[in-house]
């Protein structure tokens, strides 16, 4: 149990995926002009993160390894990831309309999400067996989400505030996001990984 | 070698298999973002938007093709709704709802009324109260200020109030907004 916590919390806060290692930039700057948005792009990505993770891991050691064509990891992985956006789209296309239309382009662009292949890929590396390896994706997602969340909330506030005129819109919200990274460097040390 | 063909191979199959079914199965029918926009509109189907009514302005939004800036007795805070809705920014208003900074009441002149209920029938969400040979009056709290009801009066009673500012209508002007304005749009960084 501890085990897991301490993937839970390694992923969310210490190794976040966004702010430490870089991953899934492209949504963190592109959907997070608003809070809404942002929390339906991270509810989005958190529901693809996770199933595409359990599915990938059940490819991967139940296809790939025993047929030893682990070399094909990339190839499969992103087809079982492009299956489960589309699958998520026709899904949400039906369920939540305005969703939909809120995330528009970039539902499909968590097809290339790096997060979504990279949490797979690390997966298949780890090999920690089928509950840890879909509760890293599920950690990795929520910390997305909710470093998504902050950053769509601060730029929320940036947007009516007396910002300098060299540094208005994405220059802005870069230094910001920086500086959040930096503050996140504060939880390096809170769970060894 | 072979193994790996042939895997990739089932493997593909599956997958198209799970999402042409998923396809039937969640399949969409009409339109259901069009439903949510009408909703918003104030359904007084005055046309001032240039469309035939609150109906065919809501699918044309969801078609993309008209901006959602030109209901005039929706004003601001409609074109707000809509862009909350949809996930747009919001916009100034446009055209004929443009005009329309503050909220306006139709008024019946009661001296000069000759009771003929032809703004009644003009009126599209009944806020004009009386019948035939009777003065007739404006309900306030049901009248958008749409101004139907101006062309169709013979003796040219009803004029357009300001609705008054009042302890309860008055509220903070959005951050960034000229003064005087209700609301402009909310200023956002690109």
């Amino acid at each position: 149990m501890a085990e897991y916590a301490l993937i839970l919390v390694g992923t969310i806060l210490v190794n976040n995926f966004v702010l430490a290692k870089f991953l899934g930039l492209c949504p963190f700057m592109g959907v997070s002009k608003k809070v809404e948005t942002a929390l339906g792009l991270g509810l989005a990505t958190t529901f693809v993160l996770t199933l595409s993770g359990a599915v990938a891991y059940l490819v991967d050691h139940w296809l790939l390894v025993p047929l030893g064509i682990e070399f094909l990891r990339t190839i499969a992985f992103i087809l079982v990831i492009a299956v489960v956006v589309q699958f998520t789209e026709t899904v949400m296309h039906k369920t939540s309309p305005m969703l939909y239309q809120a995330l528009g382009i970039y539902l499909p662009l968590i097809t290339t999400n790096c997060i979504v292949l990279g949490v797979a890929l690390l997966n298949a590396q780890a090999d920690k067996g089928f509950t840890a390896s879909v509760l890293y994706a599920f950690g990795a997602a929520l910390g997305f989400s909710m470093v998504l969340a902050l950053f769509a909330g601060l730029r929320e506030r940036v947007a009516v505030a007396d910002v300098p005129e060299p540094f208005q819109g994405n220059a802005i919200a870069l230094v910001t996001a920086g500086l959040m990274s930096l503050a996140f460097m504060g939880f390096a040390g809170l769970v060894q990984s | 070698m072979l193994g790996a063909i042939a895997l990739f191979t089932v493997l593909a199959g599956a997958f198209g298999a799970l999402l042409g079914y998923s396809a039937i199965r969640f399949r969409v029918e009409g339109d259901p973002i069009a439903e949510q926009i009408d909703h918003l509109l104030p359904q007084s189907q005055c046309g001032q938007c240039g469309f035939p009514g609150c109906r065919p302005y809501a699918e044309a939004i969801a078609s993309g093709e008209a901006e959602i800036n030109k209901c005039a007795p929706g004003g601001a805070a409609t074109m707000v709704a809509l862009a909350d809705l949809l996930g747009r920014d919001p916009v100034p208003l446009d055209g004929a709802a443009a005009q329309e900074t503050v909220r306006r009441l139709a008024v019946v002149d009661e001296t000069r009324c000759i009771g003929c209920t032809l703004c009644l029938q003009a009126c599209p969400v009944d806020a004009i109260l009386g019948a035939a040979k009777q003065m007739h009056t404006v309900i306030a709290s049901e009248c958008t200020g749409c101004e139907l009801c101006l062309p169709p009066c013979p003796v040219e009673c009803i004029r357009m109030d300001p609705l008054p500012e009042t302890l309860r209508s008055w509220k903070w002007p959005y951050p960034g907004a000229p003064a005087g304005r209700e609301v402009a749009a909310h200023p956002e960084a690109a």
